[in-house]
């Protein structure tokens, strides 16, 4: 059972995909300006994830080695048109504003790269619980960076159009977190510093 | 506005002003795995431009003979094109292992990487399916300007990848503190690089 529990473990802290194994950053970087975003994009990626880490598990025995990265990208595309074409009929207004992202969750490396290293050879369950560790682990690296640079970069944090935390009106906002380079940057700093944190810890 | 204007501008634009990397943030993954060494940043550039140019012709046909003409292009295109692409580079190296050994050893093993790289699918899509990628002119590109395009969009990935390997291996020698060492000073980096490319915007227009 407890190898089973580390299976979720791994993803959030270890082996987080975003802050350690640096895969699937293209997405992450760019949909972290919003806390809001973060929360879709990470509920998404999960749901993607975890699809898709079931069914390559569960076909496993049947898939021929030569072609499973071909197969295992039908399978994951067929969940991404899933979502895709649910985010735009039940959230336009968050489709419009997550763009590209969520058609190019089917290159996303971290999906890919959990049925390739993990779900290929692994039993169901334990690929499900892949999934949702490292879903979790990626949706809450998008919504810290979320919240620091839409604190920050605009002064305020909106979600569902309603103000849930406000620094008020004297603030001066850098409008620099809240562009591209601020991204990089951000990511940046939250490696160093987790960094630092493991290296306390592990002295 | 003359064709070939156009087309520099299309070229110009995928190139510099929106840049696959630093601007629209497409391709990271690759951007940051491979660029600790030239040998490999320059292996890779090569085989993204060469896949990148077959892919987006693939795709572009198949959206203007097949997809677009029964309609069924909407709810279809992301399974069509990643199953093109990776089915294609799955050909190419096996068909390359077999007829240029040396090549293979100098490409081979950037082959399968890029299939996830997103900056293929991304331009694939964008030159079947104007607007995917939302530049602030919205083409509808005919096949020589999906050709330019795509070409303009792999070169800028190239260029980027390589300017930022070379800085890399000069930032490895230099002394910086330690929690930063590694990947995040990468990260800062590329901050400041990308900020450089922010300014191309307005560039011609663009």
């Amino acid at each position: 059972m407890n190898g089973l529990l580390g299976n979720i473990n791994k993803g959030i802290g270890w082996e987080n995909p975003l802050l350690r194994l640096m895969i699937g950053l293209c997405s992450a970087l760019f949909v972290s300006v919003k806390v809001e975003n973060g929360l879709f994009m990470g509920i998404a990626a999960s749901f993607v994830l975890i699809m898709s880490n079931i069914l390559v598990s569960a076909l496993r025995k049947w898939t021929p080695d030569n072609i499973r990265i071909p197969i295992f990208l039908v399978v994951i595309s067929v969940f991404v048109t899933i979502v895709d074409l649910t985010l735009k009929a039940n959230f336009p207004a968050i489709y419009e504003r997550l763009g590209v992202w969520i058609p190019l969750i089917v290159v996303n490396c971290i999906i890919l790269g959990r049925a390739e290293a993990f779900a290929y050879r692994q039993s169901v369950l334990a690929s499900a619980l892949d999934g949702i560790g490292m879903g979790l682990g990626y949706t809450w690296v998008l919504l810290a960076m979320g919240f620091f640079r839409e604190l920050f970069g605009t002064g305020k944090i909106v979600v569902f159009d309603k103000v849930w935390l406000s620094l008020g009106p004297s603030f001066l906002p850098p409008v620099f977190l809240v562009t591209f380079p601020g991204a990089f940057l951000t990511f940046g700093l939250l490696m160093g510093l987790l960094n630092k944190i493991l290296m306390k810890v592990g002295s | 506005m003359g064709e070939i204007q156009r087309l520099g501008l299309i070229f110009i634009g995928a190139l510099l002003v929106y840049n696959i990397l630093l601007i629209r943030f497409i391709a990271l993954c690759s951007f940051f795995g491979i660029s600790n060494s030239m040998d490999t940043s320059i292996g890779m550039s090569v085989a993204v431009i060469f896949v990148m140019m077959v892919s987006s012709t693939l795709s572009w046909c198949l959206w203007k003979f097949v997809l677009a003409p029964f309609g069924i292009g909407e709810f279809l295109y992301i399974p069509v094109f990643i199953f093109v692409i990776a089915g294609f580079v799955q050909l190419e190296e096996m068909f390359i292992k077999k007829t240029a050994p040396t090549l293979y050893k100098a490409m081979g093993i950037y082959l399968p990487l890029i299939t996830t790289n997103c900056a293929v699918l991304a331009a694939a899509t964008e030159v079947a399916k104007p607007g995917f990628l939302k530049l602030n002119v919205a083409y509808n590109y005919t096949l020589p300007e999906a050709w330019i395009y795509t070409l303009g969009v792999a070169m800028g990935y190239s260029a980027a990848l390589i300017i930022f390997t070379a800085i890399r291996e000069r930032i490895d020698i230099a002394p910086v503190a330690k929690p930063l060492k590694g990947y995040p000073i990468a990260f800062i980096t590329a901050s400041l690089m990308s900020l450089a490319f922010t300014g191309f915007a307005g560039l011609m227009g663009l």
